[in-house]
């Protein structure tokens, strides 16, 4: 029964609703793909795994501020914000602390301890009675089973813009990652161009919240990156590639998802992600052996 | 005669710190037009830290004009050659796109290369006898061969004033022929190049002026006048010994 639930979910034939969560994963995966072949030409994969751990935080206090007002607290933009400002403290913290100790130390320290003060704020609030904190628990590893049309559309459109930003700006941000100081004999800046991708970067953590999960949203945007490099020698066919890897992983992810409801996205996706890389690597070895 | 050419590169009382370490102190450089300059000095001399304070790529304090501009102004005719070692090379880039990066200011950021400017980078490919290998990716070339990709974006770049920080470090004697042609060939055209040297033996027969650093700026001139055993104690000590120094 559960197997042709996940069929009529990939053929987009488990009603409306479900097409649009898969879709919109698809996006998301898409988005993901492509800002990760950046990421990891800059070498900066790790800050984005502190910057999704930092999002805890805010999400609980976006809760707690959110139920105060009378709401039931789980208003999906609004959580989003209080993951924004928290994850922009994390990374602010990474890069102050990176002036006294190495950059992966800093990223460890700041996604360790952001990570534990949103679990402690996440345990108070089930405690506490306010709002309706039940589910709230599914930003850790994503579930896009029963995820409302609003947030699918939000979902997908993030995702669509943020892939499109990077196409516009993807020979700057290829001649950064390359080679910094020519680049900025170019005319461009650096600095900005770093503070474009995280905000980018960002902007897909925040958006994957509740299809990967916060835990695992790092091997979204890594895994077909790398992946993708296995099969192209410039950095437009490594995004291209990598948006596809991801759009599939997204999507299949979500069509799982919708076929066994208790099972979590985020891991279904990382498994998809993590298949595609070792078939990419028996295939690629062999071709060159 | 080379005293009448005009200034390009003028750079004046540049200090850069590390921390604690002064790296660059008070260092200047005078640089004529359609000249050759030799940038030498022992290890730690703070070589590389002032072509990179010159261009504006350090935090260093002073004043540079090149062109008669503030420096920022004049970067859209000033090519920089930087150290193999400071890039990337397993980066997903084929040679071509490396070269069409030195005509970035041309193509923008949204535009496509044009047809001309797609000519340009493949001539300039072909003055450092690497056009054959356009379609390579970069982690596959030698090192001397990376090095002529690195000159030749530069080259596509269509600068006035060059400054390579050490170009033939680590390369082979071709392609150290290669370079030195193409930049002689380079100032014969009215263009000026500076470069971070570490050969003292072959200063001379490349270069016709010398600028010595150790921190600061200890000699600048003609290689016949400045390249001197004097000056070379200045900035190595007295314990060099060197043939080719008169």
């Amino acid at each position: 029964m559960t197997l042709a639930d996940i069929g009529r979910a990939l053929a987009l034939q488990a009603g409306y609703n479900a097409a649009l969560v898969s879709l919109g994963a698809a996006l998301l995966g898409a988005a993901a793909g492509a800002a990760g072949t950046f990421l990891t030409l800059r070498r900066r994969a790790l800050m984005s795994d502190a910057m999704a751990h930092a999002t805890l935080p805010g999400i609980g206090l976006a809760f707690l501020v959110m139920a105060a007002a009378g709401g039931e607290g789980r208003f999906l933009p609004g959580l989003m914000l209080g993951a924004a400002l928290t994850a922009g403290l994390g990374l602010w913290a990474v890069q102050r602390l990176a002036r006294q100790i190495h950059e992966d130390a800093a990223t460890g320290a700041v996604l360790a301890s952001f990570y534990g003060a949103g679990i402690v704020i996440l345990t108070l609030i089930q405690g506490l009675g306010v709002g309706r904190p039940a589910g709230l628990e599914t930003v850790l590893l994503g579930s896009t089973a029963g995820m409302l049309r609003a947030d699918a559309i939000v979902i997908g459109l993030g995702g669509a813009l943020v892939a499109s930003a990077l196409w516009a700006l993807r020979r700057p941000l290829a001649m950064v990652a390359f080679d910094p100081l020519h680049a900025q004999m170019m005319g461009i800046n650096p600095r900005r161009m770093d503070a474009i991708l995280m905000a980018l970067v960002l902007a897909v953590v925040l958006v994957g919240l509740n299809v990967t999960g916060l835990i695992l949203i790092v091997a979204l945007l890594v895994t077909p990156a790398v992946t993708a490099r296995l099969w192209s020698g410039t950095v437009q066919g490594v995004a291209l590639r990598a948006a596809l890897i991801g759009a599939g992983c997204g999507y299949g992810g979500a069509a799982v998802s919708a076929g066994v409801p208790d099972l979590p996205t985020g891991p279904v996706i990382v498994l998809l992600a993590t298949a595609a890389f070792a078939l990419s690597l028996v295939l690629r070895t062999r071709a060159h052996g | 005669m080379q005293s009448r050419a005009p200034i390009v590169l003028e750079a004046r009382g540049i200090t850069l710190r590390y921390g604690e370490v002064l790296a660059l102190d008070q260092a200047e450089a005078s640089i004529p037009a359609a000249s050759m300059t030799a940038i030498v000095g022992p290890n730690g001399a703070g070589k590389s830290s002032f072509l990179k304070s010159v261009l504006g790529l350090e935090p260093a304090t002073g004043t540079v004009r090149a062109f008669g501009l503030p420096v920022a102004q004049a970067l859209p005719r000033i090519a920089y050659v930087p150290q193999r070692a400071a890039v990337d090379w397993g980066f997903p880039v084929r040679v071509i796109d490396v070269v069409l990066m030195g005509t970035y200011r041309q193509t923008g950021l949204l535009g496509r290369a044009s047809a001309p400017i797609r000519a340009r980078a493949e001539a300039a490919l072909d003055r450092v006898g690497m056009a054959d290998f356009a379609s390579r990716q970069i982690g596959a070339l030698s090192g001397g061969q990376q090095q002529r990709v690195f000159l030749a974006r530069a080259l596509a770049q269509g600068a006035d004033l060059y400054l390579l920080d050490e170009p033939f470090a680590g390369v082979d004697a071709a392609t150290e022929a290669a370079i030195i042609d193409v930049l002689k060939a380079l100032r014969d055209g009215g263009a000026t190049v500076v470069a971070v040297h570490h050969d003292l033996a072959t200063v001379d027969s490349y270069f016709d002026r010398v600028l010595l650093l150790n921190r600061r700026t200890l000699a600048e001139g003609a290689v016949r006048t400045t390249f001197t055993r004097a000056n070379l104690a200045l900035a190595y000590g007295p314990a060099l010994h060197l043939d080719s120094a008169a």
